[in-house]
């Protein structure tokens, strides 16, 4: 008998887990959330991400973007990256980290006013290749770092 | 409620560095609960913006790989000392908050 009741007890408990994973995907506020580029965070891949949300994938590496981030993160869930380029016109920089589960970060759109230039801090899982991607005058510039992750910041 | 935003605004040579920490949890939807096995829903941050005398300054989209209670800054020209700049955030839920700052 006390083997049904196990058995009973975890079939309610998965059946609730998904009833919760289902109401949280109700609650996104289309009106809201239509603006954030879904599809692009939802990319597997730094390319796809790209593509997604710029609608190009053809970033020409650039010496004039400069990536400021540590050689080595102790803790990956707190990583500090500044992205700082002296290109003219910039419209948006993107922050991607390759390997991370959804490799899209952030994006940022400036004003005409705004220089080039952000500072956030992000997640990071394991060990990768931080890119930046500036659009600027209507084409797309990259540049790269490698971060060393000591712990990651993506599980639990 | 205390706002969960801190912005500070400072002009130099015409440069105005905008700084902002907002408090939130910034979960990424891949973590369990390690009691009970059940995926944390995912709660973030989807959208920042700063606009200054009705004008967007930035727009930023962040997915769940910003850190827990994030940080921001960036630099603008144009605004001036004793102007104001307002940041607002919402995040996957629908949750919203604003502040202003005065540029010093």
């Amino acid at each position: 008998m006390s083997l049904k009741r196990r058995v009973l007890l975890k079939r309610t408990m998965a059946g609730s887990a998904v009833g919760v994973a289902v109401s949280a995907g109700l609650l996104h506020p289309t009106s809201v959330m239509a603006a954030w580029p879904k599809a692009a965070f939802g990319a597997d891949s730094a390319a796809d991400a790209v593509a997604k949300l710029y609608g190009a994938s053809d970033a020409a590496p650039s010496g004039e973007i400069q990536i400021k981030a540590p050689d080595i993160a102790e803790n990956g869930a707190v990583v500090p990256v500044s992205v700082r380029t002296t290109l003219k016109n910039v419209e948006s920089i993107a922050i991607i980290v390759e390997k991370n589960p959804s490799p899209l970060a952030a994006s940022f759109t400036l004003s005409p006013g705004a220089q080039g230039y952000v500072s956030t801090r992000i997640k990071m899982g394991k060990t990768s290749n931080v890119l930046a991607v500036v659009k600027a005058d209507g084409k797309l510039y990259s540049a790269s770092k490698e971060v060393k992750v000591t712990i990651g910041g993506c599980g639990g | 409620m205390a706002s969960s935003i801190k912005i500070r605004a400072k002009e130099s040579n015409g440069v105005t560095t905008i700084k902002a920490l907002v408090k939130h949890p910034m979960e990424t939807g891949t973590r369990k609960n390690a009691k009970t096995g059940k995926p944390i829903p995912a709660h973030h941050i989807t959208e920042v913006k700063v606009e200054h005398a009705g004008s967007v300054l930035m727009t930023a989209n962040w997915g769940p790989a910003v850190s827990k209670n994030p940080y921001l800054s960036f630099t603008v020209a144009g605004v001036a000392k004793g102007e104001t700049v307002k940041l607002s955030w919402v995040d996957n839920k629908g949750k919203s908050d604003t502040r202003e700052a005065t540029v010093s």
